[in-house]
């Protein structure tokens, strides 16, 4: 029982505030749903102490879904150490939005609405991680991506939201496209679709080969890379990455909960929960840990030189989910799933503190226009400060750097070519990840003053308790989610005992050994993620508190690099000119062109012209063209029954 | 034994009689005939729901409900009966009939001919899905054509002439060349009566002319590329109810012929034509989805998004195997469903503007909420997002044909990504943005009517969404021996080849 409820409070919560929320009072809506949050998150906790620490793994059915001869489908609550992992990090992080959209979104008219798509999305995502099978994940998968299609048009006022939102929802559909034949060639290949059955029979399949569109290919390694696009999509790894920047047009408390913490990483958990697939797939990790490494550095680089505050977390969403992938293509899937959770608590953090900061300036997002901030929101500056210092992976005390270290160091133990590509990319993406995260908070909280009036400063002040209560729970976890769970109090993600932790719910190959054999790389490997981060954080500091006047002076220069960068190496232009307009321009031609001229031109119209002079030569009919039919089928029927009653059918 | 299909399928006619004899002159005629074809369709509905639960067995094999006697000369039989294939699609008729009644509330000229149209076409539509002799079925399913000519000659928009007569042109040949198919079937098998065709085993070269002769008139109604033309011309110029019958039902005979005869009467020429098929369904899905995205007219991007949508039917239909035929079965009345109340929502601000044009509106949610919660949901349906029933149908054909021709699969899923960026784009441009244009400033959200037949729909769509056990409980019998006969036929065909099927390879 303790598991339908956690799923099922959040859809109530979501139901009724959606649909009674208007006659519920001025905060009725929002209450209710943030108490089912907080209940569901209560009772994670427990079920994780249960599942993750007891060992007490079990699935629920729940009733029938799909029944079409072989392929039986049903809903299903499957809870292992995995699901429970991110039972955790879903819900109590949803919870914490819930109760700071209390007070962010306080003046806001459409507040029903909005903790209505919260809890949706939150039901969703439950959905997603406790499924037992293929189908239900996939309905967790769109039912995410619905969630956060609205949550991003939220304002539906303004045009560019709602581009974003279909933005959005469209490239999560090009990944779900692969997603989508990958189920299919599995239950073609296995016969069935839940998780059980396929991973279980998995091993027989290694090596195989299958036709798939006239090439005999691998079947598991086929599988995998059309699962890996659908994780791409959703995860927004590169060339899939172009609608989450565009994301950030929905409210903060959805970047934080969504756009950062869970919905994102439903890509790694995919490919953690289907490591017994991608174990015995080695072309499908290795592609995944290249992707995963050449997003991480990628979006850096675009984060370098953004101005939004927004997306510069956005980007680095984006690279610190390209280190999860990059972890998981080296089998050091406890690792990803480590970075995973901490990420969650400092990335939310990082995005609902930059929510204060915009709040208190009246929904100023350009940090060109902030400055000097420090000595009036001072709370929030130390908030964003631990979210920074963890981000960064600021030595010992602060969760990021053993999360992150682990996945760095994982990548070279691999000992392998992409393992080694990787370790390379993401030891320079950890310095810029330094810089640009220390660069927003110098441009934002150091220097002097840069908005259009200094009186709007007048009334800006800390977040009220509701917002900072949970910006606090937030920041404990950023600094506490690391040692301790490293250090084996709460779970054993990445230590010698993990085997027990995860109990069954990760396969991993005894060759690929990465995640163990990261303890014997050598020592300047082991320190260069640091070294990157002070230097990173010097960079900065000359920048952008020694010298203020050079960044607007290399900007003013825009040297082709800058405007490389600054336009995102220029992915949404191509995209736009080699998809969204031909598809237009071929729509439009298909219509006029093909079913106005060819098809219209040669069948009826043509025809049309022939029978009309024809008819008005030979008889004068008066009637319309229904008597026309009419009679046709009459004269059919009178020929076919005289035939009968003649008697010559016989 | 009760005759209880010729009840349901005769008993719109008696609300017909009611009108002809009792309904008064003036306005309270009008009146008495909407009440009078209100409660004939609710009554039919009862009739469908009382013979689904009471007397269908889904465990049974073979046709249920039979009843019969010999008719014209003893040869052509008056023969009505059900299976698990048929019954869903006269629930899905009796389901949106009472609806159609209740969303033609705008229509005040000749209301009771109007009301006896619709009954008529009740009648005939019922009767094409339980009549088990090939000539009863042959005269239901052109009959139907004729009460919907009327309603799109006499009810419909400016250009109604034109779409009337392209229907016509493109009706008649198919309906020709089955007619006499239906000649050469009686004059080899001996019989018009459907079990015993179904059983019958043409030769090969004689089913691929049947074939041929049959796919003239069932692609012309589904449609199929490229004799979808006339209709997206015949939903523009139809009234709402007209549209919700035409894409709700009407389609629907085309799906249910291949399945009903195609399949079963001729397995081998199936087989030997599906590559074609497949071929066809591809384009139907990729062509009329970026056609869709060009459109600017609402009802004809839904109208062509129509036509994608039967590309999935047809597709797995040809897939030949029990998911693909499961999914087009349930494609088919997911489609019922979501088409018909996408047509009611366009009719719904076509009442208050009377314009379908997309640019004309805009907005339209802040004046509007209910509205666009509703019309979010059938967008979402017709997205095929999971949780809606068009998620099940399309994936489960998708799942059937990917095990017949990765290729088709790969293709058709496309789709997938096309039908997110029409329907959100077209959702965004009407409801979305501010609402600036001053002919929206009063616009009013749905009325207590409108919100009350968009809920059956809604429900449904939901429901069957979730859980839909229970159309796979009524056809996964009837699609399991239908698959059956037709697999049983290919062995014979290929074990013991007949001697002129021998000559002639």
């Amino acid at each position: 029982m303790l598991y339908e409820l956690i799923v099922f409070f959040p859809l109530a919560g979501a139901i009724i505030a959606g649909l009674f929320g208007r006659y519920m009072g001025k905060h009725g809506a929002e209450y209710l749903a943030t108490f089912f949050l907080c209940v569901s998150a209560v009772f994670s906790l427990w079920a994780f102490y249960e599942v993750a620490l007891q060992h007490h793994t079990e699935t629920v059915h729940l009733f029938s879904f799909l029944d079409s001869g072989e392929l039986q489908v049903d809903w299903a609550l499957r809870i292992d150490t995995l699901t429970a992992v991110m039972l955790v990090v879903v819900t109590v992080v949803s919870s914490l939005v819930h109760v700071y959209s209390i007070g962010y979104m306080e003046h806001d008219e459409h507040r029903p609405r909005f903790f209505s798509y919260l809890s949706l999305f939150t039901f969703a995502m439950l959905a997603l991680v406790t499924s037992d099978n293929f189908v239900q994940m996939f309905f967790g998968w769109e039912g995410v991506g619905l969630a956060s299609y609205l949550l991003i048009g939220f304002w539906y006022t303004r045009p560019s939201a709602n581009a974003a939102a279909i933005k959005a929802f469209v490239v999560n559909r090009v990944g779900d496209f692969g997603f989508a034949l990958g189920l299919m060639a599995i239950f073609f290949v296995f016969r069935s679709l839940d998780f059980t059955t396929v991973f279980e029979a998995a091993g027989s399949k290694a090596g195989q080969t299958f036709n798939f569109a006239g090439y005999d290919v691998d079947i598991l390694t086929t599988i995998c890379l059309l699962l890996f696009m659908g994780a791409m999509g959703k995860s927004a790894q590169f060339m899939l990455h172009t609608w989450l920047p565009d994301a950030m047009e929905g409210p903060t408390p959805v970047s934080a909960l969504i756009h950062a913490a869970t919905m994102v990483t439903a890509g790694v958990f995919l490919v953690c929960r289907c490591s017994p697939l991608f174990e015995l797939a080695p072309t499908a990790l290795a592609f995944v840990t290249i992707i995963g490494a050449t997003t991480a550095f990628f979006a850096a680089t675009v984060g370098l030189f953004q101005n939004d505050i927004k997306r510069v977390i956005a980007y680095s969403t984006c690279s610190q989910l390209g280190y999860m992938f990059a972890a998981a293509g080296v089998s050091a899937y406890q690792a990803a799933m480590f970075h995973l959770f901490t990420h969650a608590f400092f990335k939310a953090l990082l995005f609902l503190g930059a929510g204060a900061v915009i709040h208190a300036l009246h929904d100023e997002q350009d940090m060109r226009k902030m400055g000097a901030l420090y000595k009036i929101i001072p709370w929030t500056y130390i908030l964003m400060c631990v979210g920074t210092l963890s981000l960064t992976g600021f030595p010992v005390f602060f969760s990021g750097f053993w999360s992150k270290d682990a996945i760095i160091e994982s990548t070279l133990a691999a000992h392998s070519t992409v393992g080694t590509y990787a370790f390379v990319l993401l030891v320079i993406a950890a310095g810029m990840t330094s810089f640009y995260s220390w660069r927003l908070i110098f441009m934002t909280f150091h220097g002097r003053y840069k908005g259009d009036n200094v009186h709007d400063l007048d009334h800006a002040h800390d977040a009220p308790t509701v917002m900072w209560i949970p910006l606090m729970i937030l920041a404990a976890g950023a600094v506490i989610a690391g040692w301790p769970l490293f250090a084996n109090y709460f779970g054993h993600f990445i230590t010698e005992e993990h085997v027990a932790f995860w109990h069954g719910a990760i396969a991993q190959l005894p060759a690929h050994n990465a995640l163990e054999a990261r303890e014997a790389i050598p020592e300047w490997a082991k320190f260069s993620p640091t070294v990157m981060m002070l230097l990173g954080y010097i960079i900065a500091w000359y920048y952008y508190i020694d010298h203020p006047e050079l960044p607007a002076k290399l900007a003013a220069r825009r040297g082709p690099l800058y405007l490389f960068l600054y336009n995102k190496w220029y992915f949404d232009e191509l995209y736009d000119l080699i998809f969204v307009r031909p598809a237009k321009w071929i729509g439009r031609q298909l219509w006029k062109l093909g079913d106005g001229k060819i098809i219209d031109g040669i069948g009826p119209d043509g025809v049309a012209a022939g029978v009309v002079d024809w008819t008005r030569q030979v008889v004068k009919l008066q009637s319309g063209y229904v008597y026309h039919y009419a009679f046709a089928m009459l004269l059919g029927v009178v020929i076919f029954v005289t035939y009968f009653v003649g008697g010559f059918g016989q | 034994m009760m005759p209880i299909l010729s009840a349901l399928t005769f008993f719109p006619l008696v609300g017909v009689l009611l009108i002809i004899l009792m309904a008064p002159k003036g306005p309270h005629g009008d009146t008495f005939a909407r009440q009078i074809a209100g409660y004939t369709t609710v009554v039919t509905f009862g009739i469908a729901l009382y013979a689904w639960f009471v007397y269908f067995d889904s465990t049974k094999r073979g046709f249920q409900m039979v009843e019969g006697f010999a008719w014209l000369g003893g040869t052509i039989h008056y023969k009505m009966g059900v299976d698990g294939i048929s019954l869903p699609f006269v629930l899905l008729t009796a389901f949106l009939m009472p609806i159609c009644i209740w969303a033609s509330a705008a229509i005040e000229t000749r209301v009771k001919e109007y009301m006896i149209a619709f009954l008529v076409l009740e009648t005939l539509m019922i009767g094409v899905f339980t009549s088990l002799d090939i000539l009863v079925f042959y005269l239901f399913f052109e009959g139907g054509l004729i009460p919907m000519f009327l309603i799109i000659g006499i009810w419909g928009g400016p250009r109604r002439v034109y779409a009337s007569f392209k229907f016509f042109l493109y009706t008649l040949l198919g309906s020709v060349l089955m007619l006499i198919a239906i000649m050469a079937m009686y004059v080899t098998a001996g019989t018009t009566d459907i079990p015993t065709l179904m059983a019958y085993h043409f030769p090969r070269d004689m089913q691929l002319w049947l074939f041929l002769a049959f796919l003239a008139s069932f692609a012309v109604k589904l449609p199929m590329w490229p004799v979808h033309t006339w209709l997206p011309d015949a939903h523009v110029e139809a009234p709402t109810a007209g549209s919700v019958i035409l894409a709700g039902i009407l389609l629907k005979m085309g799906g249910y012929g291949f399945l009903r005869f195609s399949l079963p009467m001729f397995p081998d020429a199936s087989l030997y034509f599906a590559p074609m098929m497949f071929t066809l369904s591809i384009v139907a899905i990729i062509y009329t989805s970026l056609v869709a995205l060009a459109q600017e007219d609402i009802k004809k991007l839904i109208a062509y998004s129509s036509v994608a949508h039967m590309g999935f039917v047809t597709m797995g239909l040809f897939a030949l195997n029990r998911q693909g035929v499961d999914g087009a079965v349930v494609q088919m009345i997911s489609h019922g469903f979501i088409s018909a109340a996408l047509f009611l929502c366009v009719g719904v601000i076509y009442d208050r503007m009377h314009t379908r044009e997309i640019k004309a509106y805009g907005g339209l949610v802040n004046r509007m909420p209910i509205y666009a919660a509703v019309f979010m949901v059938f967008t979402l349906g017709n997205v095929g997002l999971p949780g809606t029933t068009g998620f099940v149908g399309e994936f489960l054909s998708l799942v059937g044909v990917y095990q017949v021709n990765t290729w088709v699969a790969i293709f058709a899923t496309t789709g997938v990504i096309l039908s997110a960026a029409y329907m959100l784009w077209l959702y965004a441009r009407v409801m979305f943005g501010k609402l600036e244009k001053p002919s929206l400033q009063n616009i009013p959200d749905m009325n207590m009517r409108e919100v009350l037949f968009m809920v059956p729909l809604v429900a449904a769509t939901l429901f069957f969404g979730f859980y839909p056990a229970p159309i796979f409980h009524m056809t996964g019998g009837a699609v399991e021996q239908t698959l059956a006969g037709i697999k049983s036929k290919l062995d014979t065909a290929e074990a013991a080849p007949t001697p002129e099927m021998a000559a002639n390879r």
